[in-house]
């Protein structure tokens, strides 16, 4: 049902197309009416109930099943509610810009949010293959919506990563899984234990790691920085929400529901996937230091704090999974924020880059407020929200006996604040460009708002945490059998 | 009640019957040729599905031609392979017949129309004939009708290549078809019998005799060659792409489809399947070929300027995921085989329909020249991409069901390794499809003038074929379960 919603928004926002108010009037009320509905749904599953629906058996093995539990109206929310804020956002980026082709543009965010929402509710593998497919193809249009030859180039890497991956690796795990398992149903327990020799098993696993590049583990992250020639709204979206998010919900479903985590300690294949996230972690904040776009430097951001959430996941112990799945909204929050900022500064002034940066908290004072409250949530410093989730993550490396991953997790918030801060420093307290003037030149209020609403709710986590919290651990309680 | 039961070799008069009235009705009218084609392939058509359903019910079907009692008489059976297969090409020749209308108008010269549906028609007929029969010589015949007719229908175009195209299928085709000869010969000298169902039970016991080898090596190349199996492809290139688009339409949708019938007729009917599996290995070696047949198709794909000569390449990969599903010989696999039978007539005919309307309203036949289209002709286009979609195997369309299948089929024989072929030449198709949608959709026009989409006449026999890849892709139980049946009949579950 929740799918569908945004799907009858994309016809209503076709329609309207020729009247850009009632266009995003459409779009707006899409956004809410999802969220409400989702939200509708949530006393049910806070009480440690599933909801489950069938919609059509296409083949023997094979159903289109939704299923909703902790995990998915986790995403659900988050994914929903910062809809609603982006599209705000979106309205205000793309009227200042008097950008092209809107119509189509809208059309695909719906689009793509229902297929967020598929991934979200999927209940077997195939489902969720279906919509993870479905959402590379739909964010395509908004990844080369500006249509020029970068653009052009971007997307051509967006998709040969992603659709390279997926078709390559993840199907050939899904094939491998049918045959060996019968069936492609999430399980708590996970479906493959005794079901097929070690070797079997680890390259099973090593194809659905391969296969999901939108969780953009090293060496399959490049389409992400190529995604940046996107409009900024794009990008948070892409960053915050619906892409990245899915790929580690995919992963993490993989881990913990196809797998489980008593089979993944058995192989010991959950510290391998924990070395290759941290060592995603530490290289890719190393690019994001030398990097002078800031959207750039975001992207290398972003590829580095979805591997904490896989790292988290990988120890597979109970705080580590709560943490990783906490940080599924920490991050959300915080980088949709920045994203947020990025846009607002270029539309502003039309900078890109960092260097042009110095002095600019003085001409928006909001937006890089906002900036440096969302820098301290990926940092993981009170009070900012990264702290919490960072604070489970730490106490899942000690739980799991792990002193190098608890290395890694220190380490990178050092080199997290080392390519924040100055940012933040730069724009504050250094003088401003010659021949600029320290005068308010904020962005619309279209954008300013959500940016600062984001930024509040990343704050908000900290101090309200419980709904998240409990919901988090819910997932961690499933996926382990503790209590 | 008795007509319904000459019902099987209605299915062939009808088509042979029109061939022959369409000459001397259209003197009064040149169109009737395709009143009276499309009126005989909407029966044809009924007639099968008519036969399917009474097969579903009650079981095998077996029909003696003029009461005479086989082996002496020729025997028409129909089964659930044939069933199956018989519905499937009646459908997707009343489409094709429906559309050919407009497409014929601008292709093919006046003075020729009129022979032209009546050759059709003798085509059609040799198809149909060639599922149904249950006689091997019987088979014979109605290969050499359908092939003589394809070869002048290729030539009809008013084009010199389409000339040079069909002189090369032809000689390439009468080797086929000599070969074939020969093995029947060799059958009947050993035998006595022309009857497959009588042959099946006599030969077992002269699988290791010399001369039944080489009957059988002969049919695997006489019958390679006709579907272009790789590397006996050469003739099917040049002949799609100059032949008109209807008959381009067809011979990809169909011909190459009732060959590889007849194929897994000899393989699992005649022979029986422990002969390719245990006897003589030839799987094995069928395996490989279609290993190379899909990522050299697929490859070969894509250096092509023409979409023709694409989508061409790209049924040569496709034949051979048809024959990798014959190879593996398992239930599952041959399922897979099946519904790629009508998963491919489906895609490939949609997809070389909307390449005859592109020619019907702009002539070309360039990737570059579909540039901007997405806008001109937004339905044909819409089309294009439901039936590339189903190409690459997204899932919900048709193209997914039958790949799945042939995954499940070649992982429980063992053959893990297909897996990776399978999938990698779904990417390779998903790129050298992408070069067109993207220039369907996100480049600007190249095409100059006024250009709107095809007239309904064409753009409703396209449609109806995206939807069936659709449909297929959905519910696709309906063609499972059939040719699931099918499958345990031809290797027993």
């Amino acid at each position: 049902m929740v799918v569908s919603v945004s799907l009858i928004g994309v016809l209503l926002i076709a329609g309207s197309s020729k009247k850009p108010n009632e266009r995003e009037l459409y779009t707006i009320l899409t956004a809410l009416a999802k969220f409400f509905l989702v939200v509708s749904m949530l006393p049910t599953i806070l009480q440690g109930k599933v909801i489950e629906f069938l919609l059509i058996t296409v083949l023997p093995g094979l159903d289109i099943k939704f299923r909703v539990d902790a995990f998915g109206i986790f995403f659900a929310i988050t994914s929903s509610f910062l809809w609603i804020l982006n599209s705000l956002y979106s309205i205000g980026y793309m009227r200042a810009l008097k950008e092209h082709a809107q119509t189509r543009y809208y059309i695909c965010f719906a689009i793509a949010l229902s297929a967020t929402m598929g991934i979200a509710f999927s209940a077997n593998l195939f489902t969720l293959f279906l919509f993870y497919e479905a959402l590379t193809i739909c964010t395509y249009p908004l990844v080369i919506h500006n249509e020029t030859p970068e653009a052009k180039q971007g997307g051509k890497r967006y998709l040969a990563y992603l659709l390279g991956t997926s078709i390559a690796f993840q199907l050939f795990a899904i094939f491998l899984v049918y045959n060996v398992a019968g069936t492609l149903e999430f399980s708590n327990q996970g479906i493959l234990a005794g079901k097929g020799s070690n070797l079997l098993l680890s390259v099973i696993f090593f194809l659905f790691i391969a296969g999901i590049g939108k969780g953009a583990l090293m060496p399959f992250h490049l389409w992400l920085p190529a995604a940046m020639v996107a409009p900024t709204p794009v990008s948070a979206l892409l960053h915050a929400v619906a892409v990245v998010k899915a790929g580690v919900f995919t992963i993490l479903k993989i881990v913990l529901f196809v797998f489980g985590v008593d089979l993944l300690s058995q192989l010991g294949l959950g510290l391998v996937l924990a070395y290759c996230a941290g060592f995603t972690t530490i290289a890719a904040s190393f690019v994001a230091l030398k990097e002078d776009n800031l959207k750039a430097r975001l992207a290398y951001s972003t590829v580095s704090q979805l591997s904490y959430i896989i790292l988290g996941a990988a120890l597979l112990s109970p705080s580590a999974i709560t943490g990783a799945v906490m940080h599924i909204v920490v991050h959300a929050f915080g980088k949709i924020t920045l994203f947020f900022t990025a846009g607002a500064i270029y539309v502003a002034t039309r900078k890109k880059k960092i260097s042009e940066l110095d002095g600019i908290g003085r001409q928006m004072p909001f937006t890089m407020t906002a900036f440096a409250i969302a820098s301290l949530s990926m940092i993981g410093l009170p009070p900012a929200s990264g702290f919490l989730s960072k604070w489970y993550l730490f106490l899942g490396a000690i739980e799991a006996d792990q002193a190098l991953i608890f290395i890694v997790l220190a380490g990178s918030a050092v080199l997290n604040a080392f390519y924040f801060l100055p940012i933040v420093y730069a724009a504050f307290f250094k003088e401003l460009p010659p021949g600029e003037k320290a005068e308010r030149r904020e962005a619309p209020a279209f954008m300013v708002v959500p940016l600062m609403l984001t930024a509040i709710g990343t704050i908000i986590i900290l101090f309200c945490p419980s709904f998240f919290i409990d919901l988090a651990g819910m997932v961690a309680a499933s996926a382990t059998g503790v209590n | 009640m008795s007509i319904s039961q000459h019902f099987p070799v209605f299915v062939i008069l009808l088509p042979l019957i029109s061939a022959v009235l369409i000459p001397i009705l259209s003197r009064a009218k040149k169109i009737y040729g395709w009143y009276i084609s499309s009126a005989a392939t909407f029966f044809s058509f009924m007639i099968s599905v008519s036969l399917l359903r009474t097969v579903l019910d009650k079981g095998e079907i077996s029909y003696w031609l003029g009461n005479w009692e086989p082996p002496w008489g020729i025997e028409y059976v129909v089964d659930y392979l044939s069933g199956f297969v018989l519905v499937v090409i009646s459908f997707i020749i009343f489409v094709i017949t429906l559309y050919s209308r407009n497409s014929v108008d601008k292709e093919i010269p006046e003075d020729k129309v009129v022979p032209f549906y009546s050759i059709y028609m003798l085509f059609v007929a040799g198809l149909l004939g060639m599922i149904v029969t249950g006689d091997i010589f019987n088979l014979y015949v109605f290969i050499e009708i359908s092939s003589l007719a394809g070869y002048a229908l290729i030539a009809v175009g008013r084009k010199r290549d389409a000339l040079i195209a069909s002189y090369n299928y032809l000689i390439l085709g009468t080797i086929a078809a000599t070969f074939i000869l020969l093995g029947i010969g060799y059958l009947y000298m050993m035998t006595g019998t022309l009857n497959m169902a009588d042959l099946r039970e006599r030969l077992p016991a002269l699988y290791n005799t010399t001369v039944i080898r080489t009957a059988f090596a002969f049919f695997s190349v006489g019958l390679s060659l006709k579907i272009a199996l790789f590397p006996l492809h050469i003739w099917l290139p040049n002949a799609y792409t100059h032949a008109p688009s209807v008959i381009a339409a067809l011979q990809a949708a169909t011909a190459t489809k009732v060959g590889v019938y007849a194929m897994i007729r000899i393989m699992f009917t005649v022979f029986k399947p422990h002969f390719i599996l245990e006897v003589v290995p030839v799987a094995r070696l069928f395996l490989v070929l279609s290993a190379v047949a899909i990522i050299a198709g697929s490859l070969l794909a894509f250096g092509q300027k023409d979409i023709r000569r694409v989508l061409a390449y790209s049924s040569i990969g496709q034949i051979g995921y048809i024959v990798m599903g014959i190879a593996l010989a398992n239930r599952l696999s041959i399922i897979g085989s099946l519904i790629h039978i009508l998963n491919h007539a489906l895609m490939k005919g949609g997809l070389f329909l909307v390449v005859g309307a592109v020619v019907y309203k702009t002539g070309i036949t360039d990737i570059d020249g579909f540039k901007g289209l997405g806008k001109k002709m937004p339905f044909s286009m819409a089309a294009f991409t439901i039936c590339a979609l189903s190409m690459v195997g997204i899932p919900l369309t048709a193209g997914f069901v039958s790949k799945w299948y042939l995954a499940l089929g070649a992982l429980q024989a063992g053959k893990w390794i297909m897996v990776p072929v399978i999938l990698i030449s779904s990417l390779l198709t998903a790129i050298y499809f992408w070069r067109i949608i993207d220039n369907i959709y996100f480049e600007g026009h190249e095409v100059e003038g006024k250009i709107d989409d095809a007239p309904p006449g064409m753009l409703v026999p396209t449609f109806a074929l995206a939807f069936c890849c659709i449909l297929f892709g959905i519910v696709a139980s309906i063609p499972v379960n059939i040719t699931g049946l099918a499958a345990e009949m031809l290797v027993g579950g």
